[in-house]
């Protein structure tokens, strides 16, 4: 009974109870769950704009790569680990 | 506005709007204050609006409805709904005694976000008795049904404490058929009715090494579907936590009567008036007031915390514990194995090691009155 694990094919979205806003007065992007708060490092921003529920891991990750032009292997390992962190920390769900 | 030991203020990110002090429950270690809030005392609907947007204009993004028990408050689903025009992270902290279909369709299409559920232990009748309620624990195992049909987060909150702590794991599997995706184990704070009723309630080591242990393992084994948050309680720790993330820095707290305090207990400590939000915005408070500056910073600190590296990580630990333990609110937290207080928390274990558990029950004020009745 435990969450998946995270592969190329893999699409997320964000849990019910997970709520990603931009806020206005510290012009900061916020990541906001019950009793906790994440103010995501740019990288992290960048990678949970394209969480939509519709685009897999392999978009993001190509997304990614050509926006900061950067080796593909090298994206993929971290953008994996972070969502498969994420969705073991149920802030993202399948 | 910037000199040493001072930084800037940022903007706080958490409010909690205590709405009410009334509560069906009388649970012993009730964070309420002893002088409880009487109903006529409370602020109305239109002042608690616009303490929602004094907040979020000031960059609160999380507001934590609580009480007393926030559903005696007919306005309920009213001030959800304004928090969330506001654009606020709502919150509700419930017993869930008063949780119908009806008033949670109203909560969920205000925009509540979450609901955290109080338990007071894995069996019934124990459950009960600690609530001061017969019958509580069916009706919060109906409302935690309810959020759940309703497709709300469920976090349920364990309070903890030697006459339930050898029932964690029985109280980890009942969150888990509640339908709860977190629980949170929390350890009662001693301040207030907790410390009134201290002897009856602190654990024991050999209590809480059993119990760490029980959510070590349960956190391995239920990874993915159950998040379990526990901190090892002040009164056997070997340094302080950073209470409510330092004094004035990361929360405010709006009692029933609209006092505007850096935490729940702060009313404890003598010597600081508090602002109400009356007299002035939030804003102005947070920024401003001379209670929210008195324990900001390092500056406040006696040479012990000043000159230790962890003074911005703990931030001193907690004022209310240091007042209630030592008379002084700006001595270090006795709960630092630094602090020359330290041996306070081992006297207080012992204490507890030979006490019975008959306590007090939370009440307003009058002739306070001991436990009915023990279940054997």
């Amino acid at each position: 009974m435990s969450s998946g694990k995270v592969a190329g094919g893999t699409v997320l979205r964000f849990a019910a109870h997970a709520k990603f806003r931009f806020d206005e007065v510290r012009q900061a992007w916020i990541l906001l769950m019950p009793e906790r708060l994440l103010l995501p490092d740019e990288q992290a921003v960048a990678v949970l704009q394209l969480v939509d529920g519709d685009r897999d891991a392999d978009v993001i990750i190509d997304a990614l790569c050509a926006a900061y032009q950067a080796p593909r292997d090298v994206v993929a390992g971290d953008v994996l680990a972070m969502l498969q962190d994420l969705l073991d920390k149920k802030v993202l769900r399948e | 506005m910037t000199s040493p030991g001072r930084p800037p203020v940022e903007p706080p990110l958490a409010l909690l709007a205590e709405l009410t002090h009334r509560c069906p429950l009388r649970c012993p270690y009730c964070s309420n204050p002893l002088a409880l809030e009487r109903a006529g005392a409370e602020l109305d609907t239109e002042t608690w609006r616009r303490v929602l947007d004094e907040a979020r204009a000031m960059g609160v993004l999380q507001v934590h409805f609580s009480g007393g028990e926030p559903l005696a408050r007919r306005d309920l689903a009213a001030l959800v709904g304004h928090a969330t025009k506001a654009g606020l992270y709502s919150n509700l902290i419930t017993s869930g005694i008063g949780l119908d279909a009806a008033r949670m369709a109203a909560l969920a299409e205000a925009g509540l976000e979450h609901v955290q559920l109080s338990l007071q232990d894995a069996d019934p009748a124990r459950g009960d008795r600690i609530a001061g309620l017969a019958g509580a624990q069916a009706q919060k195992r109906q409302a935690a049904g309810l959020v759940i049909e309703a497709g709300l987060p469920l976090t349920v909150n364990a309070v903890v404490h030697r006459q339930n702590l050898d029932r964690l794991g029985d109280m980890i599997e009942l969150a888990l058929a509640l339908g709860a995706d977190r629980l949170e184990v929390a350890h009662v704070q001693y301040y207030g009715w907790g410390l009134h009723n201290r002897a009856a309630l602190l654990p024991s080591r050999e209590q809480l090494d059993r119990a760490t242990a029980d959510v070590e393992a349960a956190r391995a084994r239920l990874k993915g579907v159950l998040t379990i948050d526990y901190v090892v309680p002040d009164y056997y720790a070997r340094r302080p936590k950073a209470c409510m993330g330092g004094w004035g820095r990361r929360f405010l707290n709006v009692t029933p009567s609209g006092t505007v305090l850096p935490c729940h207990a702060a009313e404890t400590l003598p010597g600081l008036r508090f602002p109400n939000v009356v007299e002035a915005s939030l804003a102005a408070i947070w920024l401003q007031d001379p209670a929210f500056e008195r324990f900001r910073g390092t500056a406040w600190m006696p040479d012990l915390c000043r000159s230790c590296e962890r003074r911005e990580i703990d931030w001193g630990g907690c004022r209310c514990q240091a007042f209630a333990l030592t008379g002084d609110a700006a001595r270090a937290d006795p709960a630092c194995a630094l602090s020359p207080d330290h041996a306070l928390l081992a006297e207080a274990r012992g204490e507890a090691a030979n006490a019975g558990p008959d306590f007090v029950y939370r009440q307003y004020s009058g002739a306070a009155r001991r436990t009915p009745e023990i279940i054997a």
